[in-house]
């Protein structure tokens, strides 16, 4: 396999409706951007790209992929869509890696997009859950946040995390977002105001809860001799993994903890694995991702980390799928201030979904353009301020996230020059 | 002093709209607000549960049926046709109708299809000796009641619906 950089990336601000454009100029926003970056770069030799949006029932379109495609001028190159809910991002971004690193692409372009706003907030999560099974769980109260909400009271239970740790994770990833000016939601806010908002699903309020968005994303790939051609900071893909597990959580086992290198099985005597506390996959993304990249100590080794959290309860739960901190040790990870933006791993520096929007198709991909940027050292010239710049940033890692824990994708993301 | 509302709530009733008017000048219509219409879609669906159907027909006759691997021994509290572990196919058991709470929420939002009946509860069944859980609605308390590991009992709706609601559960404490 051959080693692939990414080499630009354009982010459409995420918000709460676009009716002033059709999906397709938006994807296009975010293409002119990331073609502007490199402008060496023409439309001839791009060679292909893949398409990145979750819910056909959304966009009432069938094979919109091919509609972007179009429309950004690259008929009759090669192309695909792939899917995988809320990880459909990240799983397009490490096709797109793979089309590059099997030598079939020298240039690939992942772009994402989702148009949430077409049905109103309610309906909107009638659709999301009908990513669970329509057998036996929808039906019974088809709801994602019900679902996140009785894995984190089973996380909770089995290690005394609190709501009020669950707010922390709130309050730093507004104050980072307050600074980016792709957030779709800037406020300063405080524990108190988390806990107060509008009850949701039991423990999750409204501040725990990312909003529906329209926006889009683009990254583009490429093989080491044109990203050497295209920019002087090209960004290397040092590696991918992916994890998964069963769609329905009644059916999670409760086994042995997949260890990571820093761990030891006495760490775990006595935990039942992965049940509805943790995500099986996530942990499993990032095995494989550090064995590929040779992390053995990953909150050493990596400087920021932007990780899928659609709820706080799922940020404190992947610091501990990362192995940032142990099993159990989540809640205390964000008191101690690790993740917070001067902190030893600065998680969601960018403000992560929570605050950004989460417009499913993009997101993952909207994640991979921040860390690109934090790793070229160019948040200042994107962001027109560098405050969330994380100084000398070498190595960060973006974790993209599917229903209950489906499918996650882990890639780690290195700055060679 | 309470703040007073400001403003309107949203509806989605839009008005029929029969012809906007143009500029003279065409150059002016990149300025033009979008133009957004309401598009009704409504789908029956001819849902089959094909090889689940023996779950609702158990509920119709107030039984609740897992499946059971005969290869491995994994039992599914929520019914799977194959095992997960070893692919086999898998035979039907009665579960009992008592289990314990292993995690739960109370929802006071959800999918426009259940907004109507928020707040309820939802929470995973463990029962003695089943590998696997079983998602359904706890009736008769409320969200400052509920404990992790408490006693609740199966409840059987008399008239028949098919779906998996036709079983709730109730505290058995
Ligand atoms: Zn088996």
């Amino acid at each position: 396999m051959r080693d692939v950089y990414m080499v630009s990336g354009g982010v459409s601000k995420f918000t709460k409706a676009r009716p002033d454009r059709t999906f397709q100029p938006m994807v296009k926003e975010a293409f002119d951007y990331a073609m502007n970056d490199v402008p060496n770069l023409t439309i001839d030799q791009i060679d292909g790209s893949v398409a990145s949006y979750f819910s056909d029932h959304f966009q009432r379109q069938l094979m919109s992929g091919i509609m972007v495609h179009d429309y950004l001028g690259l008929c009759p190159k090669e192309s695909k869509r792939v899917e995988g809910g809320g990880a459909t991002g990240g799983l397009c971004f490490q096709t797109a890696w793979a089309e590059v690193a099997s030598g079939r692409q020298d240039v690939c372009v992942a772009f994402g997009f989702e148009t949430m706003s077409h049905v109103n907030t309610w309906k909107g999560n009638e659709f999301i859950a009908l990513a669970s099974d329509t057998n036996y769980d929808y039906p019974v109260g088809g709801f994602y946040t019900g679902y996140y909400a009785m894995m984190v009271v089973r996380h909770m239970h089995e290690f005394g995390t609190t709501r009020e740790q669950l707010a922390m994770v709130s309050v730093k990833n507004y104050q980072n977002a307050f600074h980016n000016p792709y957030a779709q939601k800037k406020m300063k806010i405080t524990v108190e105001d988390v806990l107060n908002a509008p009850m949701v699903a039991y423990p999750l309020g409204m501040l725990d809860i990312c909003v529906m968005s329209d926006g889009a994303a683009v990254c583009i790939l490429a093989d080491e001799k044109m990203a050497a051609k295209l920019t002087d900071k090209p960004v290397k893909i040092a590696s991918v993994g992916c994890g998964t597990d069963a769609m329905r959580m009644a059916d999670r086992p409760h086994g042995d903890v997949i260890l990571l290198p820093h761990e030891s099985p006495d760490d775990y005597k006595g935990l039942k694995y992965p049940g509805v506390h943790s995500f099986r996959a996530g942990r499993m993304g990032a095995k494989l991702a550090y064995e590929r990249a040779g992390i053995t100590n990953p909150l050493e080794e990596l400087d920021f980390v932007e990780l899928h959290d659609a709820y706080t309860s799922s940020e404190i739960q992947t610091y501990e799928d990362l192995g940032l901190c142990k099993y159990g040790e989540g809640g205390q990870f964000i008191e101690s201030g690790k993740p917070n933006i001067d902190g030893i791993c600065s998680v969601n520096p960018s403000g992560g979904l929570l605050a950004c929007g989460h417009p499913v198709g993009a997101t993952g991909l909207m994640q991979a353009v921040f860390a690109f940027w934090q790793l070229q050292g160019t948040i200042g010239k994107h962001f027109q301020s560098d405050k969330l710049q994380i100084k000398d940033a070498k190595r960060g890692l973006i974790h993209s996230h599917a229903g209950t824990g489906t499918y996650v994708t882990v890639s780690i993301l290195e700055k060679p020059f | 002093m309470k703040k007073k509302e400001t403003k309107l709530p949203e509806t989605e009733e839009g008005t029929v709209l029969f012809n906007v008017p143009l500029p003279e000048d065409l150059s002016q219509l990149k300025k033009m607000s979008p133009i957004i219409i309401k598009w009704p879609y409504h789908t029956d669906y001819i849902h089959s549960y094909g090889q689940d159907s023996p779950f609702f027909a158990g509920l119709a006759n107030k039984k609740l049926l897992g499946t059971k691997c005969p290869k491995c021994g994994y039992k599914y509290a929520t019914p799977k046709f194959h095992c997960m572990y070893c692919g086999s196919e898998c035979d039907w058991f009665e579960l009992p109708l008592e289990g314990k709470i292993h995690t739960w929420t109370t929802c006071y939002y959800g999918g426009q299809e259940f907004l109507k009946e928020t707040p309820f509860n939802l929470i995973l069944v463990e029962f003695e000796g089943v590998d696997s859980l079983l998602l359904v609605r706890l009736v008769g308390i409320s969200q400052d009641e509920i404990r992790i590991g408490m006693k609740v009992k199966a409840r059987f709706r008399r008239n028949s619906q098919f779906k998996p609601t036709d079983v709730y559960f109730v505290p058995a404490e």
